[in-house]
């Protein structure tokens, strides 16, 4: 499986090097820091349920983290590759686009499940001292399972498109706030128009996720998220045909 | 091994290369020559399965590059003018990875690296990152890259641009030692290197195949006379009308002499030789000889005559395009 060679040899770059854990080591303390400071108002202030009071805050938070770290790990991905110059030896080989497309994705993805898992820690902790309901937590991670997805998919997308890292991570930043903002203007549309804006908004799709609530229609929707992006990351490749190499 | 035929590629409204046609058999060596910018890479890169070209087809072992891309590429390793190798690995590690690019299992891919880095002279720098290495040994390890695998065509895009001589003729030399295993098109600007390694040479210049022959044929072509370079250490004049008396010296055409001796070079009708005659006469005028060689046109001379032929400007303006090396 060729695919599985790219995403290996993407994945002895991650870890070869000191920046991806730098990055880990922020993602780390930035969700480990929020985790702790949202049991503790959980603590002082309560609420009516761990749901609704603690793990939809820790969730959110989380979001935001991977929001901030996701395109710094996308952004080499092909940039990095068409700077290189090595791109035009793998399109050499005898790969398909779809090998080398899916093989980052999956890359990126691991590294992403490297830096989740231990999130678990605070809450395993938790649940040592104090057992409880572990349902809502389990949908929270595959919320953002799901979003890192669509994250990685868009960067993936946009590092296919530039040969610049820092032009590849700022754009998929840009995506990524509107994505989170587009709804926030809730007064200036219409009804017909926010429900539209509601149905293709990331963040309100997440939501859902962090209060415990798993919905077909938004798996789907992640899943449809994700599988469009790749599409035009595989698309994008293909525009060497009449581009050139650069 | 190799079929292009009728190849153009235009990138937008720029036109890379036209036309380009041309076959290779296996185990041939074959020089793609012209100066920079002539569509040498761009050719390299369709047949390499890079991009496809926008009019034409090439076949390789059979198989289009375009509609049968993927058996196309498994039988083509392929060095880039742009020595491009990704730095953060090893040199082995690297060609283990490139082995099973090219669909060995990793047993076998591991095999071959290391057969490559032997065949590379790359063993004492197996185990370094590449990042580290000198240019010469990146240069060696994209060659390497190229041979894994195995592959029946090698299609090498400048592979001694930026080497020392030293480098360079070790590089010419494991080119040569693929000949009948392998069938090789290599492309440069730098003319003597076709001399020494290419059983044939394909001159390109904006886009367009000039020529597509032997080193020697194109040589007989393009020579309307034979010359012998000769000199002496005597009377300029006396020695120019003597040799003008010769039988069958077309004309003596005088050259810049460097220490008080005459230069001349004779022209005589193609495939005359008479250089024991022009040694007679000279010496029986008490002329000393200093010397006497047939002259062959090298290879720069014929490219410079053929894209002098080519170019406008060239006819009337008579510059020297600027890319050729001294």
């Amino acid at each position: 499986m060729k695919l599985l060679v790219i995403c290996r040899r993407e994945l002895h770059s991650y870890f070869g090097s000191f920046i991806a854990y730098i990055l880990l080591a922020v993602f780390l303390l930035l969700s480990g820091y929020f985790f702790y400071s949202d049991l503790v108002f959980f603590v002082l202030f309560g609420g009516f349920t761990l749901a609704t009071g603690l793990w939809q805050f820790v969730f959110l938070d989380m979001r935001l983290v991977a929001m901030l770290i996701l395109p710094l790990i996308t952004m080499r991905l092909f940039a990095e590759e068409k700077k290189l110059g090595t791109m035009e030896l793998l399109w050499t080989y005898p790969v398909r686009d779809g090998e080398i497309v899916l093989g980052k994705f999956l890359a990126a993805w691991v590294f992403f499940l490297a830096m989740l898992l231990p999130t678990a820690i605070g809450p395993m902790v938790f649940h040592y001292w104090q057992p409880f309901d572990v349902a809502p937590v389990l949908a929270g991670y595959l919320g953002m399972l799901l979003l890192g997805s669509a994250f990685i998919a868009c960067g993936l997308f946009v590092s296919s498109l530039t040969e610049n890292q820092v032009v590849s991570a700022m754009v998929t930043y840009g995506i990524l706030v509107l994505f989170w903002f587009i709804t926030w203007n809730e007064e200036a549309g219409t009804h017909e128009v926010m429900r539209l804006l509601l149905g293709v908004s990331l963040f309100d799709r997440f939501f859902n996720f962090t209060r415990g609530v798993i919905d077909t229609k938004d798996v789907a929707f992640f899943a449809m998220f994700v599988t469009l992006f790749l599409f035009f990351t595989w698309q994008s490749l293909a525009t060497r045909t009449w581009r050139g190499v650069r | 091994m190799i079929a292009a035929e009728q190849l153009t590629k235009r990138f937008g409204g720029f036109t890379a290369i036209e036309d380009v046609t041309f076959e290779v058999a296996a185990g041939e060596i074959v020089g793609f020559l012209g100066p920079n910018g002539a569509g040498k890479s761009t050719t390299m890169r369709i047949l390499a399965g890079v991009f496809p070209p926008s009019h034409g087809r090439v076949e390789i072992a059979g198989h289009d590059v375009v509609t049968d891309s993927l058996r196309a590429r498994a039988v083509v390793g392929y060095f880039p003018e742009r020595v491009s190798v990704y730095l953060d690995m090893t040199v082995a590690h690297y060609l283990t990875y490139v082995g099973e690019m090219k669909g060995l299992a990793r047993r076998e891919a591991r095999r071959q690296s290391a057969a490559a880095m032997a065949s590379c002279s790359l063993d004492p720098v197996g185990n370094r990152l590449i990042g580290t290495l000198s240019k010469g040994f990146r240069q060696r390890v994209g060659i390497a890259q190229a041979l894994t695998g195995a592959p029946r065509v090698l299609i090498l895009d400048e592979p001694t641009a930026g080497l020392d001589p030293e480098q360079v003729a070790d590089m010419r030399a494991l080119i040569r030692s693929l000949r009948q295993e392998r069938t090789v098109i290599l492309s440069t600007h730098i003319l003597p290197e076709v001399e020494a390694t290419c059983d044939r040479v394909i001159i390109i210049h904006r886009g367009r195949v000039l020529a597509l022959d032997t080193p020697a044929n194109l040589n007989r072509r393009l020579r309307p006379t034979s010359q012998v370079h000769v000199e002496v250490n005597g009377p300029a004049a006396d020695v120019a009308r003597a040799l003008r008396a010769v039988p069958g010296v077309a004309a003596v055409e005088p050259q810049p002499s460097p220490d008080g001796a005459v230069v001349f070079t004779v022209c005589t009708a193609p495939d005359r030789d008479l250089r024991e005659v022009l040694a007679t006469v000279l010496t029986q005028h008490g002329w000393g000889l200093r010397e006497l060689r047939r002259q062959s046109l090298t290879l720069e001379e014929i490219f410079l005559s053929l894209v002098t032929a080519d170019s406008p400007e060239a006819k009337t303006s008579h510059e020297t395009p600027r890319d050729l090396p001294a």
